[in-house]
């Protein structure tokens, strides 16, 4: 099942300009696992060192922050829409 | 003459020139201003400065504008009070307020911040800014928007106080209010930000938007003739401003118009939303985002880009960070008026509340020269304040009357 995935600006030049991008999986996991298949090295941006979310990457399904669910974990479904941003100053 | 000569990722290091960026593109990492200290140390002294306008742009040498201000001309160089009287009752004899309740215009430190952002924004050529807001850098935004002549739009949560919708409002900016919390809202101006291409002052414009709280910490060091404070006590919402303020004293050492810096830094957060100060106390590698929930709107930022950053100053420089329940913030902003004739809004609660917390557990010493920051205005958000508490008689225009009511 594919679910659409809205990347931030720096990565468009990883994604041939795309700004939404169709992926696979039922996990957020699994969709980055296929965002790097599809567009190998982006995973290196979005993961540290330990393998985990970068510090100032956030990762949104259905304007719900994933650590407010399952983080990675956290299970995709049709229909659901995933945005991932940087973190943003505050006001 | 511009003395700023790059960005710089605080994760990674990467070098960008002057651009309008959000983060690193690399990691994402926050970027910093650099400059060129020893150029600003070689065309700049104390005596130079001290003879200029008493306004923000008198160390326009550390602020990353090319050209002059296009807006705020008079904004900052608010008052340093002795606060002799709050100092008796806390038991501190050498206590400071820095009171940017009365800046200009919109009565909060937001009007740094939006000077330079959209001063920048003018000089990278675009034509419309924005912000996501919990209401004071809305009201700068729009004010100084309105007075550069450009478009504006500003996007709230829906849960705004009223004074500080209509305070925004009145300026004709594009004002929406959003459904859901100050994080919601800025994750939405964050897409908003990459498909338009305005300048949203937190957002792509945002290491220009937060050099403008140093200033501030400028004006300390300067009121204070110069001597480095033993304390700063500030209020903590995504966490920059304790971060600049630091800058700001790291600055003048490095052009050696203070000996060092050794400021310790305190953070105050309301415990309804204390994501910094829990992490803090709980020794968190990272910050654990939380849902607010407190009166203190201003400060009710849940996911905070800078509070990993705030953490380490906090610790590198000997300080603490706590956090004070919703009545001990009104009980702040009761005791600040009361004793100073300053009336400030909740995050001055806020910061006043974890003050006496820091007292009474004597994490701040009765000696020590100590300045607690108040970022905003007390009318802004007086629907914290209950008419009951104060039991005021209403009376005919009689003296008799007014004779009985005195009894
Ligand atoms: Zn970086």
């Amino acid at each position: 099942m594919a679910v659409s995935v809205k990347l931030p600006r720096p990565f468009r030049r990883m994604t041939q300009g795309q700004t939404e991008v169709l992926l696979n999986g039922s996990s957020v996991r699994e969709l980055l696992d296929d965002l790097e298949s599809k567009h190998p090295g982006i995973q290196e941006k979005i993961f540290d060192d330990r393998n985990q979310l970068r510090r100032f990457i956030n990762v949104y399904v259905n304007n719900e922050d994933i650590r407010f669910l399952n983080g990675l974990d956290t299970p995709i479904s049709e229909n659901d829409k995933v945005t991932v941003i940087s973190a943003i100053a505050g006001g | 003459m511009p003395f700023a000569t790059h960005l710089v990722c605080r994760e990674c290091g990467k070098k960008y020139p002057l651009a309008s960026l959000t983060a690193c593109e690399e990691c994402f990492g926050p970027l910093e201003l650099d400059y060129d200290y020893a150029a600003i140390q070689k065309s700049l002294s104390r005596e130079m400065l001290q003879s200029r306008p008493p306004n923000m742009w008198r160390y326009r040498e550390f602020l990353p504008l090319s050209e002059p201000p296009k807006v705020g001309f008079d904004v900052g160089f608010t008052p340093l009070i002795h606060a002799r009287r709050l100092g008796d009752t806390l038991g501190l004899k050498n206590l400071y307020i820095k009171n940017d309740a009365v800046n200009h215009p919109t009565l909060s430190f937001k009007d740094r911040v939006v000077a330079v952002s959209i001063s920048k924004a003018i000089e990278f050529g675009f034509r419309v800014v924005g912000c996501a807001s919990t209401g004071n850098l809305a009201n700068a935004v729009a004010a100084q928007a309105a007075s550069a002549g450009l478009e504006s739009y500003i996007l709230i949560p829906e849960d705004l106080e009223t004074v500080k919708i209509m305070a925004t409002a009145v300026y004709r900016p594009r004002l929406i209010k959003v459904r859901g919390n100050y994080d919601t809202v800025n994750r939405l101006c964050s897409e908003i930000a990459d498909e338009k291409g305005w300048a949203f002052v937190n957002v792509n414009l945002r290491p220009y938007y937060a050099e403008g709280s140093k200033t501030m910490g400028h004006e300390i060091l300067e009121q204070l003739n110069w001597q480095v404070p033993d304390n700063v006590v500030l209020p903590m919402a995504g966490g920059s401003l304790l971060n600049k303020i630091n800058k700001a004293f790291n600055e003048f050492e490095k052009v050696g118009w203070i000996q060092k810096n050794t400021a310790k830094f305190f953070g105050a957060q309301a415990s309804g939303c204390s994501p910094i100060s829990t992490a803090f106390k709980e020794n968190y590698p990272d910050i654990q985002p939380v849902k607010p929930k407190t009166i203190a709107k201003s400060l009710a930022i849940g996911n905070p880009a800078d509070g990993y950053y705030a953490v380490e100053t906090i610790r590198r420089s000997g300080g603490r960070a706590d956090d004070v329940s919703d009545e001990e913030i009104v009980e702040g902003i009761q005791l600040l008026a009361e004793t100073e004739g300053i009336f400030t809004e909740t995050a001055g609660g806020v910061t006043i509340g974890v003050l006496k917390k820091l007292v009474e557990e004597k994490h701040i010493h009765p000696d020590e020269v100590t300045v607690a920051a108040i970022t905003g205005q007390g009318l802004k958000t007086v629907e914290v304040l209950s008419e009951t508490t104060y039991s005021i008689p209403i009376i005919n225009a009689d003296y008799d009357d007014f004779e009985k009511v005195l009894k």
